[in-house]
C-alpha cells in the first residue's frame, strides 16, 4: 500500500464520523478540531420561543414585495417561487422589523402579543 | 434585481443563529451573500456574528466557514485566497470561488486593522466586510474608534463630567480608499439595493475589496428592535453615514439626502444619545452638526459634487 | 526506496539553509512567513526558490508573524500544505495561534530558530521562546546540528499530517550556533523527499465547497472538554507515529532517530542531559571523561513535545545523578523547564538518580567544555555522596557573579 493511500484510508476515519453531532457524544465520537462538518445544522434550533410578540400576515393585504423577507434577521419569511408563504415561527424572534417594514399603505403584517394565542396553542396541545 | 426573484436564490445563512431579535448583521449578511454566483468561503472575526451564528453543534453557515481568532480574519482569508491560487495554479481545483472575510468594528477599525491592511496591500482577491455596529457589542457596549462622538458606552459612560465618547469615529472608509485597492465602498443594510449593487462589484473587483456596512446594534444603541432598519436609515439621512464609493481612486457618491436630517433627529431614536438632549449638553450636539457638515462637504468635493 | 542512501549530496550548509533546502523539497502549497533574526535567511532563500520557479509555493510575505501564523492556519485548513518559520519574539506574536493551529487539528510544519526572549532585547541563542511555548498543543522536535534540522523538518511533515495525529509542529535550531554555522549536510534526492511525504490530506479542507462545514466554531461547556480531550488524545498517539516515521526515515536515509539519543549510557553512572547544540560540546566532553576513566554519559533529547517520560525514566533509572541542562528559566524558582519535565518523570522510577538543574547560556552566552566538564563534576560529586555540602538543586552555570 502506497503512503497516500493508506493515508487517504485513515482520513476516511475522520469523514466516516456521523455528522449529525448528538447532544451525549463521547469525545471518541466527535469530528477533530471542533469542526462542524455540515452546513446551516442552526436550522434545527428552534429560536420562536424567544417571542413576545407575533408577526400576523394577511395573505389579502400583501403585494408580495419581499421587504419583510428581506429584513427579517431570522431568515422567518417563507418564500416559495417568488411568492411569500407566510411566516415561519420556528425562528422567529419577534422583532416586529417585517410588520415596520412592510409598506405603510400595505400594512399586511400586525403585530400581536403572544398571549393572544395561548388559547390555540391549548387547543392544539389539547 | 426585484426581491421576489432574490428571494428565489437558495440562501447561505440559515435562521435558528442566536443574535438578539432585531439585530441587524444578519441583515447585512443576507444581501451580501444573496449577491454572490460563485460558491464562497467565508471567514469571521471574533464577534457577535460568530458567536451567535455558530454555537457548536449548530452552525447559521450553508457554506465553508472558518473563525481562527479576533484580529486576524483578513490575515486567515489571506491564507485561504493564497491555498486557493496556489491549488487552481497546479490544477487541483478548478472552479471559481468567492472569498469573504466579515468582522466588527472592533475586529476591523481597531484590534484588526493591522491584518487587514496588509491583507489589502498584498492585493488578495477576497472582499472584507466590516458590519459596522459602532461598538464592542459582544463584549457589552463598549466603544470602538467607530463609535460616535457623544455616544454612551460602558467605557465612555455619560456621567456629570463626561457626555460619553470623547472622539469623533474615524474614517476607516477613507484609510480603505487610500489602499488604492480595486474597490472601496461605505453602505448601509438600510439601502439593500445600494449594498446589494455594491456587494457585485465588489465580488467582481480585480482584486481586494472593502465593504464598510452599517449594521445596527439595537441593544448597544438602545434602540426598539422593531426600528433596526429606520435608525440606520436615519443615519443616511443625516448624513452621518453617507452612502459612496471610490472604484479605482474615484470617489463617487451614491446617495444624496434631498434635505438632510438633523444629526439630532437621528440621535433622538437611540438611547445612547439621550443624555445629549439634556440642557447641559447642547452646545455638544451642535459641535457634533457641524463636524457633520464640514465631514459631508469634504464627501461632496471628493466626489465631485456640488454642495447646495 | 532504500535507493534513496546510495545518492544523497553532500552539501556545505548553514542550518538556515540547510532548512530551507528541506523546505524547497517539502515544496508546500503555501508560505506564509516574516522575516526576523537568525530566521531571516530561510524566509530569503525560500523567496529566492518561489522566484525561480523552483517550488510551487504560493509565498505570502505577511505584514506579521501573527499573521503568518493567521494565513498558514487558513491555507491548511483550506486544503494546502502550509509552513511559516520564526524566531523569538515572533514566536511570542503568534502565541495566540500556536494554541489555536493546535486546537484545529492543522498539521503546519514550522522551523523554530530560538533566540532569546525580550527583555532586554537579544539575538542570540536561547530557548526560552519555544520553552514557553511548550504547552501550546504543538509536538516539538530540537535539533542538535543542521543535519537533524533537515531531517527532522522531513520527517515532521509526515507526522504532523499522520491521520492520527494532525497536529502542528515546530521544528527547532539553536539560533546563529546552528543556523549560521556552516557543516556538511547530506541532502536526500529531492523526488525521494516527496515520495516520502506524500500527498496533503486535510480531513475538513475549506475549498471542497460542495461540503458545507464550520471551522472553529464557539464550543461551550458541553463539548470544548471532549474536544479538548480529543487533542490530548492525540498527542499520545503521536509517540507511536514519530517512532514508525522515524524507522522509514532511516530506510531511506540511514540516519536513525528517537525520542532522544542516548550518548555512552550502557554503564554511565552519570549523566548530564541537554537540548539542541550543546549536545555536540557535550559529546566531546563526555570522550574526555571517557578516556579519563569517567563512567559519564550524556542523553540528548529530541522530542520535547509529546514528552517522552516514560521512555526517560527507565534510561535514566540505575543512575545515581543526572544534570539537566536548561537553556531557559521559567521564573517560577523551581528550575528550568527540561529539569521539571525530567523530574516529574522520574517520580514513579523504582531508582530515582538525584537530579541537579543547570540554567546556562541565556542569551547565547557561550558555554564551553570546561563548563560543562564543570557539570560533569559536580553532577559525579552528587553521585558518589562526595560533594561537601548539597548546594542548591537549581545552579546557574556561567553566569558572572
Ligand atoms: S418579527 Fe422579526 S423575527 Fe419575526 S418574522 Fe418579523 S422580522 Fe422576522
Ligand atoms: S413586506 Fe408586507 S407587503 Fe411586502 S411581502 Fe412582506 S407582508 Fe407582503
Amino acid at each position: 500500500m502506497t503512503l497516500s493511500s493508506q493515508t487517504k484510508n485513515l482520513l476516511k476515519v475522520h469523514q466516516d464520523v456521523d455528522p449529525d453531532i448528538k447532544p451525549n457524544a463521547g469525545w471518541r465520537d466527535l469530528p477533530i478540531g471542533g469542526v462542524i462538518p455540515q452546513g446551516g445544522t442552526a436550522s434545527q434550533f428552534a429560536t420562536g420561543d424567544w417571542r413576545t410578540i407575533r408577526p400576523v400576515w394577511s395573505k389579502e393585504k400583501c403585494i408580495n414585495c419581499h421587504r419583510c423577507w428581506l429584513y427579517c434577521p431570522d431568515m422567518a419569511w417563507i418564500s416559495e417561487d417568488g411568492k411569500i408563504q407566510g411566516v415561519d415561527l420556528t425562528y422567529c424572534k419577534g422583532c416586529g422589523i417585517c410588520a415596520n417594514v412592510c409598506p405603510t399603505k400595505v400594512h399586511a403584517i400586525e403585530m400581536h402579543p403572544e398571549d393572544d394565542f395561548k388559547d390555540d396553542e391549548a387547543v392544539k396541545e389539547g | 434585481m426585484a426581491l421576489p426573484d432574490l428571494a428565489k436564490k437558495p440562501q447561505r445563512f440559515t435562521g435558528g443563529h442566536r443574535a438578539c431579535a432585531g439585530c441587524g448583521f444578519p441583515i447585512t449578511i443576507k444581501i451580501i451573500l444573496q449577491a454572490a454566483e460563485n460558491p464562497v468561503v467565508v471567514g469571521c472575526a471574533t464577534g457577535c456574528m460568530e458567536v451567535t451564528s455558530t454555537i457548536y453543534p449548530y452552525t447559521a453557515w450553508r457554506c465553508s466557514f472558518i473563525h481562527t481568532a479576533f484580529e486576524n480574519v483578513a490575515a486567515t482569508m489571506s491564507g485561504v485566497e493564497a491555498a486557493y491560487r496556489s491549488l487552481r495554479r497546479q490544477g487541483k481545483i478548478n472552479q471559481d470561488i468567492t472569498f469573504i472575510a466579515f468582522g466588527g468594528d472592533g475586529g476591523t477599525y481597531d484590534i484588526g486593522l493591522q491584518s487587514l491592511s496588509g491583507a489589502m496591500e498584498r492585493g488578495h482577491k477576497l472582499v472584507y466586510v466590516c458590519y459596522n455596529n459602532q461598538g464592542y457589542m459582544n463584549t457589552g457596549i463598549q466603544r470602538s474608534s467607530a463609535t460616535p462622538r457623544g455616544a454612551n458606552t460602558t467605557t465612555t459612560p455619560a456621567g456629570t463630567q463626561l457626555p460619553g465618547k470623547p472622539q469623533y469615529p474615524k474614517n476607516l472608509t477613507a484609510i480603505m480608499a487610500a489602499h488604492d485597492i480595486p474597490y472601496v465602498a461605505q453602505a448601509s443594510m438600510s439601502h439593500w439595493n445600494d449594498l446589494y449593487r455594491k456587494a457585485k462589484k465588489a465580488f467582481a473587483a480585480e482584486g481586494p475589496a472593502f465593504l464598510n456596512v452599517l449594521s445596527t446594534c439595537r441593544l448597544g444603541w438602545a434602540t426598539a428592535p422593531e426600528d433596526t432598519v429606520d435608525v440606520a436609515e436615519g443615519a443616511v439621512q443625516c448624513n452621518v453615514w453617507p452612502l459612496f464609493e471610490v472604484e479605482k481612486g474615484n470617489w463617487k457618491l451614491s446617495f444624496k439626502p434631498k434635505k438632510p436630517l438633523p444629526v439630532a433627529d437621528w440621535m433622538k431614536q437611540q438611547g445612547r444619545f439621550k443624555h445629549l438632549f439634556r440642557s447641559d449638553n447642547s452646545q455638544l450636539l451642535e459641535t457634533i452638526q457641524q463636524q457633520v457638515d464640514e465631514d459631508w462637504q469634504r464627501l461632496l468635493e471628493l466626489c465631485g459634487v456640488n454642495g447646495e | 526506496m532504500a535507493v534513496a542512501v546510495e545518492i544523497q549530496k553532500t552539501a556545505a550548509l548553514t542550518g538556515n539553509e540547510a532548512a530551507a533546502q528541506a523546505m524547497r523539497q517539502i515544496n508546500p502549497d503555501v508560505v506564509a512567513a516574516y522575516p526576523i533574526t537568525p530566521q531571516t535567511e530561510i524566509v530569503q532563500l525560500f523567496s529566492t526558490f518561489v522566484s525561480d520557479g523552483l517550488v510551487k509555493t504560493e509565498f505570502v510575505a505577511v505584514e506579521s508573524e501573527h499573521s503568518a501564523m493567521s494565513a498558514t492556519v487558513g491555507a491548511a485548513a483550506a486544503g494546502a500544505r502550509s509552513m511559516t518559520a520564526t524566531s523569538s519574539q515572533g514566536l511570542a506574536l503568534m502565541w495566540e495561534m500556536l494554541y489555536v493551529a493546535a486546537g484545529m487539528r492543522v498539521p503546519i510544519v514550522m522551523p523554530m530558530v530560538n533566540r532569546a526572549l525580550s527583555s532586554p532585547i537579544n539575538i542570540h541563542c536561547d530557548h526560552s521562546d519555544s520553552m514557553g511555548a511548550r504547552d501550546s498543543g504543538w509536538l516539538q522536535i530540537y535539533s542538535e546540528n543542521s543535519q537533524e534540522m533537515y531531517d527532522n523538518l522531513i520527517q515532521a511533515v509526515r507526522i504532523a499530517e499522520h491521520p492520527n495525529v494532525l497536529l502542528p509542529i515546530m521544528v527547532t535550531m539553536d539560533g546563529f550556533i546552528i543556523s549560521h554555522g556552516m557543516e556538511n549536510v547530506e541532502l536526500l534526492p529531492d523526488q525521494a523527499v516527496k515520495d516520502f511525504i506524500g500527498e496533503y490530506h486535510f480531513p475538513y479542507p475549506l475549498l471542497d465547497v460542495e461540503q458545507a462545514k464550520t471551522l472553529g466554531p464557539l464550543t461551550l461547556q458541553d463539548f470544548y472538554f471532549e474536544h479538548k480531550r480529543e487533542q490530548a488524545e492525540a498527542m499520545y498517539r503521536s509517540k507511536e507515529v514519530i517512532l514508525a516515521v522515524a524507522e522509514e526515515y532511516a530506510a531511506i536515509s540511514g540516519r536513525k532517530y528517537g525520542f532522544f539519543e542516548t550518548y555512552k549510557m550502557e554503564d554511565a553512572e552519570y549523566a548530564v542531559i541537554v537540548l539542541g547544540s550543546t549536545a555536540g560540546t557535550a559529546k566531546y566532553v563526555v570522550d574526555q571523561l571517557r578516556q579519563a576513566g569517567e563512567k559519564s554519559g550524556l542523553v540528548k533529547i529530541r522530542v520535547f513535545r509529546p514528552f517522552p517520560g516514560q521512555e526517560l525514566s527507565e534510561a535514566l533509572s540505575g543512575l545515581k545523578a543526572v544534570g539537566i541542562m536548561d537553556r531557559a528559566d521559567t521564573f517560577s524558582t523551581q528550575g528550568g523547564p527540561l529539569y521539571l519535565e525530567i523530574k516529574a518523570a522520574l517520580y514513579h522510577a523504582a531508582n530515582q538518580p538525584q537530579c541537579i538543574n543547570y540554567i546556562y547560556g541565556l542569551g547565547g552566552r557561550d558555554i564551553d567544555p570546561p563548563l560543562i566538564r564543570q557539570a560533569f563534576m559536580e553532577v559525579k560529586d552528587l553521585a558518589s555522596g562526595s560533594a561537601a555540602e548539597a548546594g542548591p538543586t537549581v545552579r546557574y552555570l556561567g553566569v558572572r557573579e
